[in-house]
């Protein structure tokens, strides 16, 4: 398995294995609905979650409406407080900017806290391609690495992974990448932990350089913030000599009373917990303390194109708590890999489409991959209605319209492999218009319902339906020839 | 009172006894019922699937033949959904393509009037006894859209459980989706079948004799489920539990 998730099958495709891994489900089935039922218990501890929800929310599309202009703040107090900004337009842009800035350094590694936005633009490909090892000190992100895997959670990365195959994982790659594992490493948390500490440990005491993220960057001050559990991400944002932060772009909030709202409902929605452990600032370079030098990377790569969608924006209101993919139940059955993106979930299936556009395969085929059951818009901390965004999105794969590409204006044709389902809504529709259409084809249903296969395989879509449920009977007579015939019973 | 029946084209077609028994217990109930001979399809399946546009005249449709009732009563959770939730929806995406407030105004007559069949009962009926009989072990699945998108909260539990004999067994993980969402059962086969196999394993640990859902969509799903892992349960309507007496017992 390679480290990116490029030339991805459809989500279909993708997601067959998982449903067919019993293993696999267990892992996701147990872990999922421990986190459910403890969030579902944190929420309700707090007497205003709606209200929270309300103000998460309006925050967030007052940023994101005036987002120009918080970003011209936010780069005016960064670089007041010694740092240096640098606006990405797109992944390349950001790994090139990124390559340069540790190339300067003289530097061939760094250390990484848990960023999702380098993972979205492949950053540690691209600087092993440039010669410079890129090292993650997340520990779920630790294993991912290891294992030469790719995340399947958003904050769990190898929630797919249990105790035995992380042992495995340990005692078998540690070595190649630095300190290795202990002799007779076993499966207990406490030595699996203790491992990880000392094999990181080595890496910041030598790390020059750190790469992270940031939960979110506070305009009037030009502060990051990053929160994490473990204290690992600290390390890496305060012992380097040069810390470069890759953050997209929706990730600013005006104020530091703004973070209030997001402080408690961030660990709440995520871990379940009251409060988040580390919680991490930094503004700036200061004197004597923390890294040198710091750079600000603010990336685009599809987000002013989404912000132009005035149904799909709200995706960006996303906070990254997961508590979208904990309800999910086609991703606890689906895993995290067949969303073909270091976004999985609900959130994944809105927000790859906007950000990377419908043209693959994968992308068409993830606005498809809800029931749209309704579970994830309800847990949902920033109430972003993601089911009302996969419709969106699935009129734009079968009807095809205006969207914003690279800033531009462009129309989209409907995407390939769609003719014959519009065709058949094209004809339901015309047939819909016209009872009596109907009424002909309720009656030739009724006369041929004996030769109605219940089990046997029906050919093109219906295959899937008949080979694991059987279909109900026709019944003789439809209600509206019953009630023309006895007026409602009366007769 | 006199109200029309929006029996969906899911009943119409394949569930005719949901139909006769909502007439019947409204009938039961003093209710005049009307069964608008025109009506077809709310068109939830195109709009869900992406076919927005196709979805309009569907709508204009349903206008046309329930504008005029007092209140549409429809024993569907999804398609009482697709018009209280989402037809005002059809209207403001319209007028935000500069298509004006036509269609926002044809369909504001018929969103307010539409209830799903459990929530007339109790909201507008005022009622929860029923005066139903139906002596057998049920366990109750609450649809995703007439749990999310309706709201309908523990109205069809409170119905059930004034039934005379009729014992309600809660079921584990009942919020959770069966599986259907109607494409996707098609397009997502595999995650689908895998949803609706543990909504029939958590359904058989009851040890209940009968599932019942307010969705005959969903319960076809499930039933399809059931009858292919052998299982014992039946998928039955809330409608005909609900119009079964003493006199005239549903099976
Ligand atoms: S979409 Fe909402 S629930 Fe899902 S990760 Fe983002 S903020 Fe959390």
């Amino acid at each position: 398995m390679s480290g990116t998730f490029v030339g991805m099958p459809a989500f279909p495709k993708a997601a067959h294995e998982a449903v067919n891994n019993p293993t696999l489900r267990g892992n996701l089935r147990h872990a999922t609905h421990t986190i459910r039922a403890k969030r579902e218990k944190a929420v309700a501890e707090v007497s205003d979650w709606a209200e929270l929800r309300e103000a998460g929310k309006r925050i967030k599309d007052h940023t994101l409406r005036h987002l120009d202009d918080y970003l011209v703040q936010l780069e005016e107090s960064v670089t007041a407080a010694g740092g240096i900004v640098h606006w990405a337009a797109d992944a390349d842009e950001a790994n090139r900017i990124v390559t340069e800035l540790v190339k300067a350094t003289g530097e061939s590694e760094v250390v990484k806290v848990k960023s999702m936005a380098t993972q979205e633009i492949g950053l540690n490909e691209a600087l092993e391609a440039a010669g410079i090892h890129a090292y993650e000190t997340d520990l779920a992100e630790l294993i991912v690495q290891l294992g030469k895997d790719r995340p399947s959670h958003i904050l769990v990365p190898a929630i797919h992974r249990n105790r035995g195959e992380i042992r495995d994982i340990f005692a078998k790659e540690m070595s190649e990448w630095g300190r290795p594992a202990p002799e007779g490493l076993t499966d207990t948390p406490a030595e699996l932990a203790e491992a990880a500490r000392l094999h990181l440990r080595e890496k910041f005491l030598r790390a020059k350089v750190g790469v992270s993220g940031a939960n979110f960057m506070v305009a009037e001050t030009g502060t990051l913030v990053v929160v994490e559990s473990e204290g690992n991400g600290r390390m890496c944002l305060t012992l380097p000599e040069t810390l470069i932060s890759v953050v997209g772009i929706e990730k600013i909030v005006p104020t530091w009373r703004d973070l209030e709202v997001f402080l408690q409902t961030l660990p709440r929605s995520s871990t379940a917990e009251r409060m988040n452990p580390y919680t991490s600032t930094w503004t700036g370079t200061t004197d004597g303390d923390g890294p040198k030098t710091f750079h600000l990377v603010l990336l685009d790569n599809g987000r002013t194109d989404t912000l132009a969608d005035e149904v799909g924006r709200q995706a960006l209101r996303c906070i990254r708590c997961s508590a979208c993919l904990n309800v999910c139940p086609v991703y606890e059955r689906a895993g995290g890999h067949a969303y073909g993106s270091v976004y999985p979930g609900p959130i994944g299936a809105i927000l790859s489409p906007q950000l990377r556009g419908t043209a693959s395969e994968i992308d068409a085929s993830l606005p498809y991959a809800s029931s749209l059951c309704g579970a994830c818009y309800e847990v949902c901390p920033v109430a972003i209605d993601i089911p009302e965004v996969l419709v969106h999105l699935r009129e734009r794969v079968v009807q095809g319209g205006e969207v914003t590409r690279e800033g531009n204006k462009v129309v989209l044709k409907p995407a390939k492999g769609h003719a014959a389902e519009r065709a058949a809504m094209r004809a339901a529709r015309w047939a819909f218009a016209r009872p009596g259409a109907v009424r002909a084809g309720q009656r030739l249903a009724s006369r041929t319902r004996r030769l109605h296969p219940r089990r046997l395989p029906l050919p093109g879509p219906g295959k899937a339906w008949s080979e694991t449920r059987d279909l109900p009977p026709v019944p003789a007579e439809p209600f509206r020839d019953w009630w023309q015939r006895t007026q409602g019973g009366a007769k | 009172m006199r109200v029309a029946l929006f029996l969906t084209c899911v009943n119409d077609t394949l569930y005719p006894d949901t139909g006769r028994a909502v007439v019947k217990l409204l009938t039961r109930l003093g209710v005049e019922v009307d069964f608008p001979m025109a009506q077809t399809c709310c068109g939830q399946a195109h709009y869900n699937t992406g076919y927005r546009h196709e979805t309009e005249p569907m709508a204009r449709h349903f206008s046309d033949v329930f504008g005029e009732y007092e209140a549409i009563v429809t024993p569907s959770g999804s398609c009482g959904a697709m018009v209280r939730e989402l037809y005002p929806r059809l209207g403001e995406r319209a007028r935000a393509e500069g298509r004006g407030d036509g269609l926002a105004t044809a369909l504001a007559p018929v969103v307010p009037k539409t209830y799903e069949l459990t929530e007339f009962l109790v909201d507008v009926l005022g009622v929860t006894d029923v005066g139903a009989c139906y002596p057998h072990k049920v366990t109750y699945h609450p649809t995703c859209h007439g749990l999310r998108g309706l709201g309908l909260g523990d109205r069809p539990r409170r119905l059930l459980q004034a039934v005379k004999g009729l014992e309600l067994v809660e079921l584990p993980g009942a919020e959770e989706c069966c599986g259907f969402g109607g494409t996707f059962s098609l397009k997502n086969a595999d995650v689908s079948a895998a949803m609706g196999a543990d909504k029939v394993r958590n359904a058989e640990s009851t040890g209940a004799e009968v599932l019942c859902a307010a969705d005959n969509s969903c319960l076809m799903h499930i039933g399809g489920t059931m009858a292919r892992l052998s299982t014992e349960m039946r998928p039955v309507h809330i409608a005909e539990i609900l119009a079964s007496t003493e006199e005239e017992p549903a099976a």
